[in-house]
Formats: structure tokens, sequence, C-alpha cells
């Protein structure tokens, strides 16, 4: 995996895989959009891909933290939220402050970046660039509130981090739901009528799948260029071992602080998705089991595993918004089944998750990646061996 | 100033009588967490779960059998999960049993929320406990005054039993030296199973009081109040069950106190609960009864 | 002893946990270019003196000084001013505290092996040595994201790979650290500290749990990298043969206070030694 200096023809050919299918999945989301007829089956589609990336990229940045820095931080949803809020703030349009912010007199912020954008760009434009500003600004604060948070509880080990990160998140949504802060906050009320992936448009092409993809895509490469990277295998020495990571001179501070910090960069964007997904949102949601439902994703596809978080994010929302949707209907291929009702699916997913978690605790990948270069290689070996197979991917 | 105290007491009472709820719930964590290590993130589902239990018990049976019925079943949930959920990840990291024990939240808050149907449940009235009294021109229901005198009289027999028992002696070796008692020929598995045992039958207690204090039971009841009485646990020394009682009545105090400061801060009530966990731990991490641990180089 | 400021000098030591004297006002002073080694019967405390010396635990009192500077200087104050039982309480208390963690010390140039082996485990064994290399490599962690570092990662690379196959580890790189036979895990723990280049070389109980032949092995491996990358090294030992065969100078600490010093020659007939040691058997 490391020895990626020198190109072997299946990592050629595993790279040239990979970017035709990246290619063929825009174009097929671009057609989703705007060609595709809808029916009940795009109608599933659609919402699954759309939360399914979002939720790929909060869960490879929960993994870059816990899985491959070794801090078991209950923060996340914390940092989704400050991420959520700050991207909405900023793109409500001006003219729609007086009704959002009701109780509050029209807000304290008087602009909307999307729309001074629009201004000088043209609508579109402004929509777009708008929408990546915010998200970046939305990264940057919730990087911003983890530098804060971080001096004082990255001190804290293993369970203490966990509980003190919890906490921590707890306080976040107080602040954002207290109404001394209404005019930026909107107190415990919800935000809305900001930008969300419906106003995303070049031309006249809707790319309302195709955004949070591109966004979720390019903030993922980045993440796994920095695992691969020296700062990457810092944090691994971190994880493996703190005591001889500091005696070889990689200081415990700095980089735990660095992951904390790009993690909830990330956190951040995938809030500032999640909100333009869900066209409002309110602090009361992002509680702590919404951080034990993305830790649980990320156990299920493995901790330490990119490619794992990403199938398990796909997979875990199918399932919950779509697949297993028959459960809570009360029937079963046109057979009346009394117990499947409203729930029911919960209960199952809970009880899948327990099965993972304590049979196959390495969950779908686990610390492997999936890789076209390596599926090849194994294909050739396989070919010329007949018998031998396994190695890594 | 009388009016003062008569505006302020309802909520200094019902501080009392919350911080001693919640520290039925915390010697659950702190035992726990003293002999395994582990913060069981589902023992406030375990709470929660008994709250139902007794919503949906009274229904079918008398009061004076579900309430015992209550507890027992209660106990052998909590000896259960432990069996299910916690023994066979013996070896596993730490990590991996703090993830089944989130995994086991998620799964009891799930089933609740099915039987449920997502409806908050009446809780029942308690004969006698949830009547009114007036104290100090307050009123109150009886279950306010109770609960203190009862917390500590159960507290009390608790540290008796893990003082003068075998098996409390037991329980206080493996919290002391987890594999050395195993070594000792000290049956770790009965130890860690009494420890749920005792844990949730207080958390059964607890819910008994805690609920007839408030109209109904949802799903996510639990969540709170568990990782408030983990708090405290925290606070007074994880592993000590003095340090967890004191924890968690200061708790419930402060957290009264604040819904008494006026509305615009009640939103900080549960947060202050971190406040405070955040500065014990950068103060004294181990908390105001806790001993240090050291790691060997 | 050569007139050169020797490369570490350490300076009435003591560590004091509780009422326990750990190490009680160690001195000693490592000449650059020599094998220094400390001995002493098991619990003697000298793997708490390499602590203090490292940055792992900050010293109760005492100072140390690296190449004349100091490094890590302390007095007893707080709790410990009224516990203290040591001496030379307030030679220091006027000084300021300096107490840096391991990895500034490292980056001073004091590398370090540990007695229980704490290699990375989920890492190859090229990995292993390539990320101690990260401390020295001159990127931030935008360049490394981005891979404007490319040169210097080549760099990092090329050079891990020549120490490797200095090393004979080469044909193992690929391989978990932790699937390599005991005695080459240990040679890849001391390929590890010299990949963060230092100038002085910290090696506890290097020869532990090791037979005989391997121990031989060991020795001329010590003497063979201290000529190759130019090193001082000190180190704590059990093996008496190791210690006697290849150390210059000698330092016995028994009950964390020093009992004897002196070349090998004279240690081995030290009375005090001796007795210190009888009894206990080398392993």
């Amino acid at each position: 995996m490391e020895k990626t200096l020198k190109k072997d023809p299946a990592q050629k050919a595993g790279t040239a895989i990979a970017a035709c299918l990246i290619a063929a999945l825009y174009i097929f989301l671009i057609l989703l959009d705007n060609v595709l007829p809808a029916n009940s089956f795009t109608l599933m589609l659609i919402p699954v891909l759309k939360k399914g990336a979002i939720y790929s990229l909060i869960c490879v940045s929960m993994n870059l933290l816990n899985g491959f820095t070794g801090l078991f931080s209950l923060g996340q949803a914390g940092f989704l939220l400050v991420g959520a809020y700050t991207y909405a703030i900023f793109s409500i349009p001006a003219d729609q402050h007086a009704a959002v912010y009701q109780y509050f007199d029209g807000g304290a912020v008087g602009f909307s970046i999307p729309e001074a954008l629009g201004k000088a760009l043209g609508e579109n434009a402004g929509n777009f660039l708008g929408a990546v500003v915010c998200i970046i600004i939305a990264g940057l604060v919730a990087a911003a509130f983890a530098a804060l948070i971080g001096i004082p509880v990255l001190r804290l080990k293993s369970d203490y981090l966990a509980i003190a990160t919890l906490g921590f998140a707890e306080i976040i949504r107080a602040i954002f739901q207290w109404n001394g802060l209404g005019p930026v906050t909107n107190g415990s009320n919800m935000l809305r009528k900001y930008t969300n992936f419906s106003a995303i448009k070049i031309g006249d092409i809707k790319l309302a799948t195709a955004f949070p993809f591109f966004i979720s895509m390019i903030c993922i490469a980045l993440i796994v260029l920095l695992i691969h990277s020296s700062y990457g295998r810092a944090f691994k020495a971190v994880r493996d071992d703190e005591v001889a990571a500091e005696a070889m001179g990689i200081s415990l501070f700095k980089h735990k602080m660095l992951s904390f910090v790009i993690s909830s960069f990330f956190a951040g964007v995938g809030g500032a998705l999640l909100a333009m997904y869900q066209t409002t949102i309110q602090a009361s949601a992002f509680k702590s089991a919404m951080t034990y439902e993305i830790l649980l994703i990320v156990v299920i596809g493995g901790i330490g595993s990119v490619s794992g978080s990403c199938i398990a994010s796909f997979l875990y929302i199918a399932c919950n918004e779509w697949w297993l949707r028959f459960l809570d209907s009360g029937s079963f291929f046109g057979l009346s089944v009394p117990f499947f009702r409203d729930g029911f699916r919960k209960v199952v997913f809970s009880v899948l998750i327990m099965v993972i978690v304590l049979f196959f605790s390495r969950g779908i990948m686990g610390d492997r990646e999936l890789s076209f270069a390596g599926l090849l290689r194994r294909h050739k070996k396989k070919a010329a061996s007949g018998a031998e197979g396994g190695g890594q991917a | 100033m009388s009016a003062f105290i008569q505006a302020k007491l309802p909520y200094l009472l019902s501080g009392i009588s919350v911080g001693g709820q919640y520290a039925l719930i915390a010697i659950g964590y702190t035992m726990v967490y003293g002999i395994l290590r582990l913060i069981n993130f589902a023992h406030g589902d375990v709470f929660m779960v008994a709250g139902l239990l007794m919503v949906y018990l009274t229904t079918a049976m008398p009061m004076y059998l579900s309430i015992p019925l209550v507890v027992a079943v209660t106990v052998a949930l909590g000896f259960t999960i432990e069996r299910v959920a916690y023994k066979p990840l013996r070896s596993a990291p730490r990590m991996s049993v703090m993830i089944s024990a989130i995994g086991v939240s998620y799964l009891l808050q799930n089933c609740a929320l099915y039987f449920t149907g997502g409806l908050a449940q009446i809780y029942p009235a308690i004969p006698w406990l949830s009547d009114s009294v007036t104290i100090g021109g307050a009123t109150t229901k009886i279950v306010t005054l109770v609960t203190p005198v009862l917390t500590v009289a159960l507290v009390f027999a608790l540290v008796l039993f893990i003082q003068k028992t075998k098996i409390g002696m037991a329980m206080r070796a493996v919290s002391r030296d987890f594999e050395t008692s195993q070594l000792m020929g000290i049956k770790i598995n009965s130890v860690i199973s009494m420890t749920f045992v005792i844990g949730c039958f207080l958390a059964a207690v607890g819910s008994l009081l805690y609920f007839t204090n408030y109209p109904s039971v949802v799903p996510t009841s639990g969540a709170m109040p568990g990782l408030k009485a983990f708090v405290a646990a925290v606070f007074g020394g994880i592993g000590s069950i003095p340090g967890a009682v004191i924890g968690a009545f200061i708790i419930g105090i402060c957290e009264n106190i604040i819904k008494g400061l006026g509305s615009n801060w009640t939103v900080f009530s549960d947060a202050f609960t971190f406040v405070l966990l955040i500065i014990i731990l950068l103060v004294k991490p181990t908390g105001i009864f806790g001993e240090k641990a050291t790691d060997k180089v | 002893m050569s007139e050169k400021k020797p490369v570490l000098h350490v300076e009435n030591i003591t560590m004091q946990f509780g009422g326990v004297m750990a190490v009680n006002n160690l001195s000693l002073d490592v000449p650059e270019g020599q094998i220094i080694a400390l001995i002493g019967p098991n619990g003697a405390g000298k793997t708490t003196a390499f602590n203090c010396i490292t940055g792992v635990y900050e010293p109760t009192n005492g100072l140390v000084e690296f190449c004349g500077l100091p490094m890590v200087r302390n007095f007893p104050h707080g709790k410990m001013k009224k516990q203290y039982q040591g001496e030379f309480a307030d030679k220091y208390a006027h000084d300021p505290v300096i107490k840096p963690s391991p990895d500034k010390i490292t980056e001073l140039g004091i590398a370090r092996t540990f007695q229980n082996i704490r290699l990375w485990k989920s890492m190859t064994v090229f990995d292993n040595v390539l990320t101690a290399k990260h401390m020295r490599a001159d990127q931030n962690v935008f360049s490394a994201t981005f891979r404007t570092n490319a040169r210097e990662e080549k760099r990092m690379r090329e050079e891990t790979e020549a120490l490797l196959a200095e090393q004979d580890l080469l044909q193992y790189r690929d391989e978990l650290a932790t699937s390599l036979p005991y005695g080459l895990q240990r040679r890849l723990e001391i390929a590890r500290a010299l990949a963060t280049s230092p100038k002085l070389l910290l090696l506890d109980e290097p020869a532990a749990g090791m037979n005989p032949q391997e121990t031989a092995e060991l020795a001329a491996f010590i003497q063979q990298i201290r000529q190759e990358y130019d090193l001082t090294i000190f180190l704590i030992e059990h093996h008496m043969d190791l210690v006697m065969q290849i150390s210059d100078y000698i330092y016995v600490i028994d009950f964390g206070s020093e009992i004897a010093r002196g070349v090998p020659q004279a240690i081995q007939n030290d009375q005090r030694v001796i007795d210190a040691y009888l009894g206990v058997s080398e392993e």
C-alpha cells in the first residue's frame, strides 16, 4: 500500500478503473437529476444517495480521529451542529431574515453570502459559489471550536476524553439554543430558507445530487491524502503507542490537536451539507444519539478503514431509509405481519449492529482499504497460481 | 427574604430529591467502572426500561406485585446485558467494550421506541409517594422527602455489604487488580455479575423515585439522567461510592438552582453538568475521592 | 575522561514517588563517543533514571545537561516541598524549572529504546522506521497532504531504505513489525531510534530475553553502530557479560543511590557491587 512511489501496472489499471467509475457516477447523478423520470424508485434512490454521500464524509471524519489517531471522541454531533448552523446563518437570503428570525427582530446578520455573490456573478453562480464559500466557513468555524475545546480535553485519556467531548457537544448544543444568542442562532427555533441542494445549478443543469457527492468526494480525498502522508503515519504511531511516538519525537499534543481540528473541519463541512439536505435545522436534533449513530456506522465499516466507512454509510442509509422500510409497514410481500410496525426496523437494525459489534468486531473492511489495484492484483494472483488466494487489498 | 426562600425552596427541594435519584444511578456506573473500567452507556437506558416496565406492569397487576417485579426484571436485564454484550469482550480493547455498551443503549432505546410506538407513557401514581405535602410554604410530593433518606439508607447498606461480606471483599479486590484477583481464585464473572445486579437494583429503585416526579416515560428518558449520573460518578472520583453519592447531590442541586434562575437559563441546566465535568477533569481528573493511577513505561 | 563537555551530564537527580526514593541523588557523565553503562539489581531505579532523562518523568530535584546546555531542571516545590527527603533541596531552587516533553528531548538529539519493546504494532517494519523520520522532515500538514513535500518524502523513504539495509532488516520491510522474531524486534527498535538522527542513544536493557549467542551479536552490533553513526551510547543492562565487554565506564546503583563507579575491571572486583548482586542470579 505504501509502495506508491513506483507505479506497477495493477496500480495504473486500478487508477484508470476508478477514474472511469467516478466519471460514470457523475454522469449518472446528473442524468438522475435532469433526465430520468421521477418514479417511486428514483424518489427513494435520490435521498439515499445524497444522505449516503454526506454520512460518508461525516463517518470518515470521525474515523480519522477514532480509527487513525486512536482518540475516542464523542463530540461529533457538536461539530456537525456548529457546521450546520454556520452554513445556515450565512446563507439565509436577506429578505427572509424577518420571517426566519421572527422572534428576534430579523436577527443580527444582515447579509447572505450566496446572495451577495449572486449580485456580482448571476444567481446560479452565486448559489453554487456561495454554498461552497459557506461550507468552507462552516468547516473553519467548527475547526476553531475544536481548537478551543482541544486545548483542555486532549490531555485526557481514552474514556475520559470520550465523556469530556460528549460533554462539550452538549454544551455547544445548549449555547446554540440559548435565547441570549437568538439574534444569530435563532435560539431554540429552527433555521430555514437558506440555500439548499435544489438551488445548486449550472445553467439549466440541476446538480442537487451531484453536489453533495462532489463536496464529499473532495473532502474524503483530502483525508485519504492526509492519512497516507507523513502526518497520517504520525497519527497512526500515536494510536499504536503514545509513549513510543513521543519518544520518537512526535509531539502528542500537536498531532492530537491536528487530527482533532482537521476531523472537526470536515465534520463541520458534513454538518453544512446535512443542513442543505434537510432544508431546516434545529439544534435540538444534534443530540449524543447522533454521535452514537455515526460511531456505529464507523464500527460497521471497520475502524481504521476509509472505504469501509463509506460503504457502511451507504448501506446504513439505504437500509434505514429504503430497504428495511417494509419492516415498519406492517406487511411483507403482501402478507400482513402484525409485529412489522413503526419502529421494528430500528429494532432489527440495532440487533444487527450488536451482532456486528460482538461477532464481527472488525466490521466490513477491518482496517483494510478497497482498491481496484488490490483487486486486480489478487485476481491475477488467483489466475496465476489457482489456489493461493488472500493477501491484503 | 422569606419570599425569596419561599420562591426558591421548591428548586432546592427538588434538587436534593433529583440528586438522590442520580446517586442511585451513579452507583451503578461507578461500581462497573471500578471493576471493568467501562463506561456502561446502557445503564441510563436500563433505568428507562425500569420506568417503562412499571407503566406496563401496573396495568396488568396490583402495585404491590408490580414494584418487586419491576425490580426483579430490571436486575435480570442488567445481568443478561453483562453476560451477552460485555462478557465476550473481556479480553478485547476497552474501546470495543465501550462501543458494545453504546450498541446496547441504542438497542434498548429502539426496543422501547417500538413497544411504546413513540408515545409518551403516563407513569402510574404510586400510592403515598405521589401524595402532596407542604413544607415551608412549598408544595411538593412525598417522594421528594423520601428520596434522600432512602438513598442514604441504601448507600449505607451497600457500603456495609462491600466492607463486611465475602463477595464485597472480592469486589474490592477485583477493582484494585483485575488480573491478580483472578490468579488468587476469585470468581471474576460472579463478582462482575453481582456488580451489575446491585447497580441495576439501585437503578430500578431510582427509577421508581425519579419517574414519580415526572408525568411520563419516553424512550430517551434515560439518556440524560444516565449521563448526569455518570458525571456525578466522575466528579466524586470514579470507583468511589460515597464520592458518587456526593457528586450526584451536588449536580442535582446545582441543576435545579439554575432552573430556578429564570427561563433564559434553563437551557444550561443540562450543560452545566458538563461544565462541571470538564472543570473537574482538568483540575482533578481523579475526582474528589478518586485514587491516582499511573501508567508504567 | 576527556576535557570536552560530556554529551550528557546528570547532576543530583532525585526522583521521589510519595515517600519512596526511586532515584536518590544520582550524578553521572556520559562523554562523547563512549559507551557508558548503568547497572544495578532489579528495582534499583535504572529505568526511572532513564525516564527522568528522557522527559517521561519530571525529576523531583536535580539537573540534566545535554551538550553543556541545561535540558531538565527541577527543585522540590508544591506538595513535594514538605515531603522531600533528599539532598540539595535548595541547590536549583533559584533557577527556573525546565521540563521539556519527551518529543522535545528527542528533537535535541537523544533517542531511546524500551525495556518492553514498544514498536508500532499496526505498521510494517519500513513504516516504523519511516515514521520516526517524521520529526526531522521539513514539511507541514498542508505540504504533506498536498504532496508538495514530495522531494522530502522521497528523501525520507530513501534514507529509511538505506538504514534498513545497513541493519540487515531490508528483507522484512513489508512485514508487520510485531511479526518479527524477538531479537529482530530489538534491532528494529534500535534502527527506529537511529532514524531520529540522535547524538546520544539510550538503550533500556537491550539484551533482555536474549540467549548468549544473540547477546554476543548484540554486543558487536552496538559497537558497530557507535562507529557508523558517530554515537554516544548510554545503556541499562542486566547481562554482566555484555556490560563488561562493551562499556567504557560503569555506574552501579542500588536502591536508587550510586554504590560504585569505575572501569569494568574495577567494578568486577568491587566488594559493594558483589554484595549488591550476591544472591541475585544473573539471568
